[in-house]
């Protein structure tokens, strides 16, 4: 344990580890759900994608055992302070994970329904796939070491995503001017860009709320630098 | 600290044990990942060394109605308190919390002096109430208690009726007319809570209420004669939770008329009742502030760990 | 099982221990009820209204009573309670209140200590040498001062201890209120201590009401009626022990008479008291 004390009731302790046991493992869950839905659709393979879909519901189901986890200790131990905002943040964060978990399952499902890939703009779709999947990894990470360096790179780099988004939705516009008769591949692809731009943005929600379990500063609506240096100001 | 029980990210240990527990029955968690560690711990803002008090101790509050600046308190040779400063806002409820034996009580009952009835205690420093200094020898302590009341531990109704209890602090203050006593007796027994269930048995005696409607006695003896101040010793500790939430109800409508310092063991009481809160330990303020900041995001290591329970 | 023998034992010693204090209880009532029922039946003969109302009749005489001895033991008794009552109350006050660790408390409570257990014919032969020599002759005054010093250390550690059994925090709320030190003693601290002193009182009374040792040497004991405290006063006690002495028939059925109505007022006293102290303290 980071703690320099433990709690006097040990209980206590144990059932604190067992909530980010979880929520990490849900984390796990969805990295992976992430990464097979696009690997799914990269490489054109339906039983991944199945697969993939098939495992939404054991994401839910330990979304559901987090919250069960959360409830007891908010009425058995009255967390206060650190606990309590880790408890609250612990709230937050499993929803942006299940969140994330289906919007992997509607990537799988995109691709079944588009049977086949339209073409050629898969590459502006894997390399945002990539970025997406590396800001998942470093927001699971923060928070599994509570590291609000790592968690502000992450919100910082949001932006690149963002931008990724939308040249790749220009890309795809310019591609169905060209080519009318796959316009509804097309906006099935622009919404699995879609799907990967909010997989970010859920991202960075979850390292906003690294931060406000170790800080107990709330960033969420401060622009990048004010948050910045109020986290300096200690 | 944090940073040294984790590893780096680079290293992986994916076998560590306690994610090895959860792989059983949620098939993997990412390989990056070692012991969770989330949460928990904000020590990283932690720097200050165990005991200092805050600089910024004494936080603002709007209007203080009685400023504690620089209190020592001795039992004989044994200091009790060593350089306290603080605020009470006027008109607020401000609660003390602090394990057993930090100063909590000392403190409060040296604002009405109630250690001059002790040799060898004494007090240094200053408590300003409308910025007179209580502790100069030229403030009366009876003077000081008429506008300073006090609730204790353990309710202590006065040998006689429930109206000559609550009528005691009153005719302390002089003649009174009896119709105009009445009145007050009347109003302070509302004030409590308790009218409607003494108004029949005015004139039994004080010691046949109930525990918590002697607390209510001894709380509207203390309104009666009309304090700015109310400090309350751990009120509650011998009620039940009905009866301690009738007293938690009353603080809460004393709110804006009387300025209230309560010391108490439950810190969800005093998350619950009071607008600032300070951290007591071994005779220090260690933390005073806005109740909600010091029960979500206190700034001392000491606090957090009180607080969350992790006092060793 | 080990356990089973262990536990019947155990049953065994506890009805052995619970037997033998059972009847070493039923021994001391047997006696006192002895000591009561044999007082009582030779006493009641001398209880008529000349017992009363009547002086003690001259030796070899029947008929009289004991009416000069009676008036004599209230008189005294009364005269040392209004000696002592304000005194003990006032010591007892001091020690609870303002001796606290003081060296001068601890030689007052040592100093009571001592005088409540100093057997009571020494008092009486203090106030012979410090009184009745220097004034030339026994007297009321030296009886009755006699008896007070008896009953001002029991007035004296009462007072203390019911003064210290009331919570400290009666006190600091008495005060709280702004009330002075004074106010708080007469209004709420005697008031909560009432019941204890009062009983304080009555045991003393009831103890000095007994009392012979002290009055020999003091108030001696006379056959007239009372004529004032400055001279001998005549008093059951005495009287009691010196016809219980006597030759006589007639003195000695009076003497069962005043061993009686001391016993009955010294019942009546004690059960008083523990009247009040079972009403008012709860």
């Amino acid at each position: 344990m980071p703690t320099t004390q433990s709690h006097t009731i040990r209980k206590f302790d144990e059932e604190l580890t067992e909530l980010k046991t979880r929520v990490l493992s849900l984390g796990g869950l969805v990295e992976k759900a992430i990464a097979s839905s696009m690997q799914a659709l990269l490489q054109q393979d339906t039983a991944l994608a199945e697969q993939t879909i098939e495992r939404d519901k054991a994401i839910n189901a330990l979304e559901v055992q987090c919250d069960d986890l959360t409830r007891s200790i908010l009425v058995r131990r009255q967390p206060a302070a650190g606990d309590l905002r880790f408890i609250i943040s612990t709230i937050k964060v499993v929803t942006d994970l299940e969140r994330m978990g289906d919007l992997a399952a509607g990537i799988a499902e995109g691709f079944l329904r588009l049977g086949e890939l339209p073409g050629t703009p898969q590459a502006g779709l894997a390399t945002m796939s990539e970025m997406v999947q590396a800001q998942v990894a470093r927001a699971l990470d923060a928070l599994s070491r509570g590291d609000i360096d790592l968690a502000m790179e992450v919100i910082a780099r949001d932006t690149a995503i963002d931008e990724l988004y939308h040249s790749a939705y220009r890309e795809m516009l310019t591609y169905m001017l060209e080519n009318p008769r796959k316009i509804s591949s097309y906006i099935i692809l622009s919404n699995i860009a879609k799907n990967l731009e909010r997989i970010g943005d859920h991202a960075t929600n979850i390292c906003e709320m690294v931060i406000y379990i170790i800080r107990g500063h709330d960033i969420r609506h401060v622009d990048h630098e004010a948050a910045a240096a109020l986290l300096k100001e200690g | 600290m944090a940073p040294d029980s984790t590893n780096n990210p680079s290293q992986n240990n994916p076998k560590d044990a306690s994610s090895g527990e959860s792989q059983a029955t949620v098939e993997q968690t990412s390989p990056t990942r070692d012991t969770p560690v989330i949460g928990i711990s904000p020590h990283k803002k932690m720097r200050k060394p165990y005991l200092e008090p805050s600089p910024t101790a004494s936080s603002r509050v709007e209007k203080a109605k009685v400023s504690v600046r620089g209190l020592n308190f001795f039992y004989g040779d044994k200091q009790a308190l060593t350089d306290n400063t603080l605020d009470i806002a006027h008109g607020k409820v401000t609660a003390f919390i602090g394990p057993s034996g930090c100063g909590k009580s000392t403190h409060i009952r040296s604002y009405n002096r109630m250690y001059d009835l002790y040799k060898g205690q004494r007090a240094e420093g200053e408590i300003l109430l409308d910025g007179v200094n209580i502790l100069s020898p030229g403030v009366s302590s009876l003077e000081l208690r008429h506008r300073i009341g006090m609730i204790f531990q353990r309710p202590t109704p006065f040998p006689m009726t429930v109206f000559d209890n609550v009528a005691y602090g009153l005719r302390l203050r002089g003649r009174i007319p009896r119709s105009d006593l009445a009145g007050r007796v009347e109003e302070a027994l509302k004030g409590a809570a308790l009218w409607n269930e003494v108004k029949d048995d005015l004139h039994k005696p004080g010691a046949h209420l109930s525990g918590g409607q002697q607390q209510r006695l001894c709380i509207a003896r203390a309104i009666a004669v009309e304090p700015e101040v109310i400090l309350m010793d751990e009120p509650c500790s011998a009620l039940d939770p009905i009866a301690t939430g009738k007293i938690e109800e009353l603080i809460d409508e004393f709110r804006g008329r009387y300025t209230v310092v309560i010391v108490t063991h439950n810190m969800q009481q005093a998350a619950r009742v009071s607008d600032y809160t300070a951290f007591f330990f071994m005779g220090r303020v260690i933390e005073f502030g806005e109740t909600e900041e010091i029960f979500t995001n206190p700034r001392e290591e000491q606090t957090e760990a009180y607080i969350t329970g992790r006092f060793g | 099982m080990p356990n089973h023998i262990d536990t019947r034992r155990r049953v065994l010693t506890n009805r052995l221990v619970m037997g033998i204090s059972t009847l070493s209880a039923m021994l001391g009532l047997a006696m006192l009820a002895w000591i009561l029922g044999d007082v009582a039946l030779k006493g009641i003969h001398a209880i008529n209204w000349d017992f009363f109302t009547k002086l003690p009749p001259p030796p070899g005489e029947t008929g009289g009573g004991l009416a000069n001895a009676m008036l004599g033991t209230l008189l005294l008794t009364a005269t040392a309670a209004l000696i002592a009552v304000p005194f003990g109350v006032m010591a007892g006050t001091f020690l609870a209140e303002f001796g606290h660790g003081g060296r001068v408390a601890a030689v007052v409570r040592y100093v009571s200590d001592i005088l409540v257990s100093a057997p009571s014919i020494v008092v009486g032969m203090c106030v012979y040498l410090l009184v009745v020599v220097p004034s030339g002759h026994f007297s009321g005054w030296a009886g009755a001062l006699s008896l007070a010093v008896i009953m001002i250390p029991v007035v004296t550690r009462t007072t203390d201890e019911m003064l210290r059994l009331v919570p400290t925090e009666m006190r600091e709320a008495t005060l709280a209120l702004g009330a002075p030190y004074w106010r708080m003693m007469l209004g709420v601290i005697y008031r909560a201590a009432a019941a204890g002193m009062t009983t304080g009182i009555l045991l003393a009374v009831a103890r000095v009401s007994g009392e012979t040792a002290p009055l020999l040497f003091t108030a001696l004991n006379s056959p007239y009626w009372l004529d004032g405290l400055n001279g001998p006063v005549a008093n059951l006690t005495v009287t009691l022990f010196n016809y219980a002495m006597s030759p006589y028939d007639e003195w000695h059925t009076l003497a069962w008479g005043a061993a009686l109505l001391i016993t009955v007022s010294v019942l009546v006293l004690t059960g008083f008291s523990r009247i009040i102290l079972g009403t008012r303290i709860r």
